[in-house]
């Protein structure tokens, strides 16, 4: 069959680093192709060459149709409403050129309702949940007749129900006979539904192929470029096992309220200790975190540092009492684009790197220099702009700069999310490691594996309350899931 | 194929455009000078341009700093219009006491901007707005609408004196020049305003003090503009309310985003704003020289902005 979309020898080089070194793709009509790779080997780049993003500096792009794309982030208009999000650009018309408002709310609340969608669609869009603005994006994307939709990492905000209704669009997508570039860090989600795969690494194709024949264990080793030995040893995650905990918690949040949002949450960590955080989207996991850092007003509870009240709603008090947190979203929560990584990482300590309000340039070096060779950051100077590094790199420096401050207590919000399967274990390892020094580490992680591999104890919340306490034997999914399903009243 | 290459190149084109482009402008423009003005490398013309740019450099420093946290300050001239007030009413007392009543005054005004912007979280556009209308408001009612003749010789010597040839003002400007840079690269206050700039939630959550910061950043650029209106008005050996700065805001972002400081925050150039001015102070001066009226010098400018944003847009589009 005639594919409908062909790449041939596409190179691109950015500031002297190849992101593409000669890659070919083609999509054959109405398959469903998983696109895979650590990130940093290419795939954003290549999808933004597939969509015209970036013009390759050599070879060919055959594109028989209309690509529609959906990004990792929402890329809508949230203070618009959802139909005017869904049509956007292609209102429907009345006479004289005026916008059709009634056809155009009917429209895009029947075509939602297929999403699994049921809600007034003159709504701001801004109002829905992450999940489900990335629906409307999806419906959005396949509403235009696409031939092409490539979906980057669509399922990474989205709750289990709603990736079972992603899914079966698919499945329709797939019987129409549109064609679907799926990139994911998933592997379940993968053997699921995708046919075929290509795996890109350091910017090169190092193999197409079908995915249902491809064991696991292989598919990984060759994202990687180990050996198959090599991971087996290690396990899924890159964590070892039980910490030795000391015996009184170095945090203790007592009854942590806010509004509808926590209901009296309370934690404690001992030093050395990795505390796990499970729950679905909303359960008031991210909330937890940023209450007891200080970046959320509560209307009661109290978080105490080493037995000492740490001030409320005070971000600066709690990082000198020792917390800091690694907020959940790099891009708009982390990295400051224009500035250089070395800026970045020093950005939370500058207070201690300064002397009169000057800042040290030497101490800097030193610091950047420690935490770059450790975390081993891929940079080619600490001038670099941290725009310009891989998602897993970002993540490096943004842990460094909570590093740098010298906590006593580190809350990691999604610290792997996004980031590839290299960069995920050394992450991984790299908490283990700090643990073991005798940090406390508050774990958040939408993956089961993650928390139950990461995790000396586990806290379940559900609607803003623990509804469960796991450690030892305990934890397993069958048990956090069991929690889950017991604790309160379900929706 | 040359289609990738063009495109390749027009935005390497655009970024160098950015960096250098105004320091390509102001060699050109002298360089035209030269060649086809009479009388414009003399002593007396370079002081006469640089004492009309002083002014414009000292607000367009403060403005920098305020676009680099994504801001701006709208404020300036009213700012100034104040000190106009201001120093007659107090230049009885000295220089010294009229020149300080009139920075405490922009110090003030520039604080009350921070305020709304940082605690009470309105608009910089429109939180400066209201002392653009209400601060030149104040400003004539302090001095009964009058233009006021002034003799103090102490004072007017901030206008005419000069320290080893070169004019007070000028010498103020270039000063603040290096202390605004210094402040930018080298302090913690500095670095902290361009992450504010550049990403105020990421800054938010590192601990940063924030509202401390941003009050800091228009309370500096308040004094700055007081100071502004202080050398003005010696200039012109007379507070005049009603025109002190007029216009004064727009001359300063002008310079500011022609030196290359994108308006979206998170980037300070101080050289670059400094070539800014001159830029547009040789534009006009070459304008005149030539015989060409004031409206057609408006116009150039206009499209030197245009052309400005344009070349930032470029860039930030990659």
């Amino acid at each position: 069959m005639e594919p409908v979309l062909e790449v041939e020898g596409v190179t691109k080089t950015f500031a002297g680093v190849r992101a593409l070194d000669d890659v070919s793709f083609s999509l054959r009509p109405g398959e469903v192709h998983a696109l895979v790779g650590e990130n940093g080997a290419g795939k954003s780049t290549l999808i933004k060459v597939l969509t015209g993003v970036h013009k390759p500096d050599s070879g060919t792009i055959h594109a028989r149709g209309v690509i529609s794309t959906i990004y990792q982030e929402v890329n809508l208009i949230p203070l618009m409403s959802v139909a005017s999000n869904v049509y956007l650009g292609r209102e429907p018309r009345k006479r004289f050129g005026l916008v059709d408002w009634a056809r155009m709310n009917s429209d895009a609340a029947a075509l939602l309702k297929d999403y699994g969608i049921d809600t007034d669609v003159r709504r701001p869009l801004g109002t829905l949940s992450v999940g489900a603005q990335q629906m409307v994006a999806l419906a959005r994307a396949v509403s235009v007749d696409a031939d092409v939709v490539i979906m980057d990492e669509p399922t990474s905000s989205l709750e289990p129900r709603e990736v079972e209704t992603l899914f079966e669009v698919i499945g329709r997508l797939h019987e129409r006979g549109i064609a679907i570039v799926y990139v994911s860090h998933r592997m379940d989600e993968l053997y699921r539904i995708c046919e075929r795969v290509t795996v890109l690494r350091d910017g090169r194709r190092v193999h197409t192929g079908p995915l249902a024949d491809l064991p696991r264990l292989e598919l990984v080793s060759m994202m990687l470029g180990r050996s198959v030995g090599d991971i087996r040893s290690h396990g899924a995650t890159a964590f070892e096992g039980d910490h030795e905990a000391g015996r009184e918690p170095v945090l203790r949040a007592e009854k942590l309220t806010s509004g509808n949002r926590l209901g009296g949450v309370s934690v404690e960590i001992k030093p050395g200790e990795i505390v796990g955080l499970a729950g679905l989207l909303g359960s008031g996991r991210t909330e937890t975190a940023r209450a007891i850092v200080g970046d959320l007003p509560l209307s009661g509870g109290t978080v105490l540092v080493g037995g000492k009240q740490v001030p409320q709603g005070n971000v600066a008090a709690a990082m000198r009492a020792g917390v800091s947190m690694l907020a959940e979203d790099r891009k708009t929560e982390g990295i400051i684009p224009h500035l250089s990584v070395r800026e970045n990482i020093v950005l939370a300590a500058l207070p201690k790197l300064s002397r009169f309000g000057l800042v040290s340039r030497a101490r800097q070096d030193r610091i950047v220099d420690t935490f770059v060779k450790r975390l081993r950051i891929k940079v080619s100077s600490p001038d670099q702009k941290v725009a310009e590094l891989s998602g897993g790199n970002q993540q490096k420096v943004l842990l460094a700069r909570w590093l740098c401050t010298e906590p006593k207590v580190l809350l990691l919000d999604e610290p792997t999310r996004g980031i590839d399967v290299g960069a995920k274990a050394e992450v991984q390892a790299l908490i283990d490691e700090l643990a073991k020094e005798g940090l406390a580490v508050l774990l958040i992680s939408s993956e089961m594996e993650e928390l139950l591999d990461g995790a000396d104890r586990l806290i379940v919340l559900k609607d803003g309350a623990v509804v469960g306490e796991l450690a030892g034997e305990q934890l397993t999914q069958d048990h956090v899931l069991a929690a889950i399903a017991s604790g309160g009243a379900d929706d | 194929m040359t289609d990738t290459a063009k495109t390749v190149d027009r935005t390497r084109v655009a970024r160098w455009l950015q960096e250098y482009g105004v320091y390509v402008a102001v060699v050109a423009l002298v360089l035209f000078n030269i060649a086809f003005t009479a009388n414009f490398l003399t002593v007396g013309n370079f002081r006469t341009q640089l004492i009309q740019a002083a002014p414009v450099l000292v607000v367009a420093l403060g403005m920098a700093l305020v676009i680099g946290t994504e801001g701006v300050d709208l404020s300036v001239g009213a700012v100034m219009a104040l000190s106009a007030a201001l120093v007659p009413l107090y230049l009885g007392a000295g220089t010294l006491p009229a020149v300080a009543v009139a920075l405490a005054a922009g110090l003030a005004a520039g604080t009350l901007n921070g305020v709304l912007v940082a605690k009470v979280g309105i608009q910089p556009i429109v939180a400066t707005l209201a002392l653009l209308v209400g601060g030149r408001g104040l400003a004539l009612v302090l001095a009964d609408g009058q233009l006021i003749q002034l003799h103090d010789p102490d004072f007017l010597a901030l206008g005419n004196g000069e320290v080893l040839g070169i004019p007070v003002s000028v010498l103020i400007a270039a000063v603040l020049a290096v202390l605004v840079a210094a402040l930018v690269g080298k302090t913690a206050f500095g670095r902290r305003l361009v992450a504010i700039g550049g990403n105020r939630r990421a800054s938010v959550l590192a601990g940063l003090p924030v509202n401390r910061v941003l009050i800091g950043v228009y309370a500096i650029c308040g004094l700055l503009a007081a100071l502004a209106g202080v050398l003005s008005t010696a200039r012109l050996g007379a507070g005049d309310p009603a025109d002190a700065g007029l216009l004064m805001e727009l001359s300063a972002i002008t310079a500011v985003v022609v030196g290359g400081t994108p308006l979206t925050g998170g980037r300070v150039r101080i050289l670059g704003t400094v070539m800014g001015v001159l830029l547009m102070q040789l534009v006009r001066a070459t304008l005149i020289k030539h015989n060409l009226p004031d409206s057609t010098a408006q116009m150039i400018q206009a499209a030197i902005i245009v052309g400005a944003v344009y070349v930032a847009r470029e860039r930030s589009s990659r």
